[in-house]
């Protein structure tokens, strides 16, 4: 009689699951996964490598392509190691706007996650409904930077800009007539943070439109209860963090355990799973986005009454006003000096973590003084998630990897960096 | 009413049957396939205003020529064959597929005069064609030569299998009800005087349901489509086909849902009778009532996630087929005491 062997089946990178370009090798028993064997390197760019060649702020761009679904968060570890390093002090209201874009992102990051996930369970109608919300936030971002994704909107020492007063409006068109345009730019009419106070106001009604269709949907819940389990002495083991810690019922939230920006200034939650199960990650994210929600609330109402300086005034790091670098040779200096060699970082090491929509998310930046890095280490929160596939899968059919990727929440671009 | 038709008849001779009966056919099938391509349509419109979308609209007035460009493009590519596949069995495969989709409309009547075929069997000859469909599907796996399309096939095997019992105890049941197998008779039996209420669905309600998700899962539709699970296992058994080949996977997958339509309402919803006494019975109560099923499809496709594929099994098996064999023996006691008013 021939010897039964298992299947071997090569899941991706190209597949619609895949999220990207996750190459899995898994061995099948029938249906039944024995072993995954996830593949990176697909999407290699060599971030680390590249920010040795370039000026501090050069890199800021390359961190928005990371994790190219949560762009923000990434700048923001990134800036807050070379703060860390050079012992810059950041204005409080450039704090505030980081928080609040930091948040923005978060929600950004999980409607992404929600739609994707749903699309992989067959939950098609989400992804389009999530998108919908994402289309606002972008707008958000687009009002700052200019960019709707990669958007480069933290400098070491603050923000590239204030807050704009308008927002963009939309015009009419072919597609959309003027009575159209109108109502679409009905939210638009003032400045960025009414716009996004209207945001909030309605994005509540929003989640609990998901969470109609997917949190009590029978066959959501037969998909994802029990899919996946991590208990919480594994995943810390593992190294998980975020979300995927959360869900496994460890509390532990960087804002809350090491508050950097202005985290501690505001009120927010830390949800918490119980099982640890693909289900207890959804409800954990879904509630972290009506928490995100929150705090984006209390900081425009913080900015509305707080003006400010958004730069630091260490002119060795941000550059000076131009009225005054016109005016003064010390300051013509600096404007000179950071526009052509860019600024030097103190000798040294720092590692600054922030909690990303991910998980942590940390930078290890070593400086020998010169106007680049000598060495940047990037801690992205997915590969130590990615690497904890393999025991997730295992028994599972091929269905539940699917499921599984969803709730890791994998994007490559952190990952293959 | 064929009076006109008389002096051709005398001309022809015996050449007049087989002539006239392919006329019925292509009288049917032109429609359907008319039918399956607006489905299509009607399924993207549908869905995307269910999300929020508006669907095809840039091709004909509302995108009301899509379907022609859709199959415009399918016809024009190339079909390719893998080299590892088994090229005789990878061609017939689509054929087998379409095939008895479209046989199987033979005995379904579109009102008391019109069906091409008055079988005293129709209900027997349909589980038949339609259980026939799930050759193609396994031949087409097995002949890709490619493991997703192999996972597929045999999930669809075993789903199509699993689902058939359910689906036949539910026939079961309509046929005790209406005590005959002619699916004209079907309908006569649900006639009466007060319209909807004498429809088979009151009375068979549980069966209703399960031939209703049965249907949907016979036809690999989503909430139940893990033979082709996108996210999963891509395309599943049609994963190596493309062009026209393709192309008769999807039209039989859309004639089965049309047929499906057809059936539940034939045998549950009345078939061509009004729902209510005064208005006249007309075969556009027909098409009304299979363009409700068909929008029920669509909707589930937007709503639900997809289930693993063991969950299908034990839903198959620990669920409708206990329902069913439960709802035969009711049904069976039922019609033996005086509270049987169908």
């Amino acid at each position: 009689m021939p010897e039964i062997k298992n299947y071997t089946m090569n899941f991706g990178p190209q597949h619609p699951a895949a999220h990207g370009v996750l190459r899995l090798v898994l061995e099948l028993d029938g249906e039944v996964i024995v072993r995954a064997d996830p593949h990176i390197g697909l999407l290699h760019r060599g971030t680390e490598k590249l920010a040795e060649n370039k000026t501090f702020l050069q890199s800021v761009p390359y961190m928005d392509r990371l994790d190219y679904v949560s762009m923000l968060c990434n700048e923001h570890a990134y800036v807050q190691a070379i703060e860390k390093l050079a012992g810059i002090e950041v204005p409080l209201r450039a704090q505030y706007i980081r928080v609040m874009f930091d948040e923005i992102t978060r929600i950004l990051n999980h409607l992404m996650w929600l739609g994707a996930h749903g699309l992989d369970i067959g939950a098609m109608t989400v992804f389009l409904y999530c998108f919908r919300e994402r289309e606002d936030l972008m707008d958000a971002y687009e009002a700052v930077s200019g960019a709707r994704m990669h958007a480069a909107y933290y400098r070491p020492g603050g923000v590239y800009r204030d807050l704009p007063d308008s927002m963009p409006q939309y015009e009419a068109s072919k597609i959309h007539n003027a009575a159209a345009v109108k109502k679409m730019n009905e939210n638009r009419q003032g400045s960025l943070l009414d716009f996004l106070e209207d945001f909030t106001r309605r994005f509540p009604t929003y989640v609990d439109e998901y969470e109609t269709l997917l949190t009590d949907n029978r066959i959501w819940k037969q998909r994802t209860v029990g899919i996946g389990i991590v208990t919480p002495e594994r995943a810390l083991a593992l190294g998980l963090s975020g979300p995927m810690l959360r869900g496994s019922g460890v509390a532990w939230d960087l804002r809350k355990k090491q508050p950097y920006a202005a985290y501690d200034k505001v009120d927010f939650d830390i949800p918490v799973g119980v099982n640890g199960d693909s289900y207890d990650r959804y409800l954990v994210r879904v509630e972290e986005m009506r928490q995100s929600n929150r705090i984006i609330k209390q900081c425009i109402d913080w900015l509305r009454v707080n003006p400010g300086p958004v730069m630091t005034s260490n002119h060795k790091y941000a550059p000076p006003g131009r009225v005054s670098m016109k005016q003064n040779m010390e300051e013509l200096i600096h404007h000179f000096k950071l526009f052509t060699e860019g600024m030097h970082v103190p000798e040294g090491e720092a590692y600054a973590a922030v909690e990303h929509p991910k998980g942590e998310f940390g930078i290890y930046l070593v400086s020998d003084g010169a106007n680049k890095p000598y060495r940047l280490k990037i801690r992205a929160p997915g590969f130590p998630h990615l690497a904890a596939l393999d025991e997730m899968v295992r028994g599972h059919m091929i269905a539940d990897v699917v499921t599984i990727i969803g709730t890791q929440d994998i994007v490559f671009g952190e990952i293959d960096r | 009413m064929m009076e006109w038709l008389e002096p051709v008849k005398t001309l022809l001779g015996p050449a007049w049957l087989p002539i006239w009966t392919i006329l019925k056919i292509v009288l049917i099938i032109a429609p359907l396939m008319g039918a399956v391509a607006y489905l299509t349509l009607a399924e993207r419109k549908v869905i995307g205003w269910m999300q929020i979308r508006i669907g095809p609209n840039r091709v004909g007035y509302f995108g009301l020529l899509q379907p022609l460009a859709d199959g415009l493009k399918l016809f024009m590519k190339e079909i390719i064959i893998p080299s590892g596949s088994n090229k005789f069995l990878f061609v017939v495969a689509p054929v087998l597929t379409l095939m008895p989709a479209l046989a199987a409309w033979a005995v379904v009547p579109f009102n008391a005069e019109l069906v091409l075929s008055n079988a005293n069997a129709g209900l027997l000859y349909i589980l038949a064609m339609t259980s026939v469909g799930v050759y193609g599907v396994i031949i087409a796996g097995w002949a890709s030569n490619s493991k997703y399309a192999f996972l597929g096939c045999l999930r669809s095997a075993a789903q199509i299998v699993s689902y058939e019992i359910a689906m036949g105890f539910a026939l079961v049941t309509v046929l005790m009800a209406a005590q005959s197998l002619n699916l004209g008779e079907i309908v006569k039996g649900q006639q009466g005087h007060y319209g909807m209420l004498n429809w088979y669905f009151i009375p068979l309600f549980p069966m209703f349901v399960v031939y209703l998700i049965s249907g949907v899962a016979e036809t690999n539709r989503a909430p139940f489509d893990v033979a082709e699970g996108e996210s999963e296992i891509v395309a599943g058994f049609h994963v190596e086909y493309s062009g026209m080949a393709f192309a008769l996977f999807f039209l039989g997958e859309y004639a089965n849902m049309i047929l499906i339509g057809f059936l539940t309402s034939i045998m549950f919803l009345g078939g061509w009778l009004s729902p209510v006494s005064f208005l006249p019975d007309s075969i556009l109560w027909m098409f009304a009532k299979v363009a409700f099923v068909l929008f029920l499809f669509l909707w589930f496709r937007a709503t639900f996630p997809r289930y693993r594929y063991d969950q299908l099994m034990r839903l198959g098996w620990k669920v409708f087929i206990p329902v069913s064999i439960i709802w035969v023996v009711v049904v069976g006691a039922w019609m033996q005491t005086s509270y049987w008013l169908w």
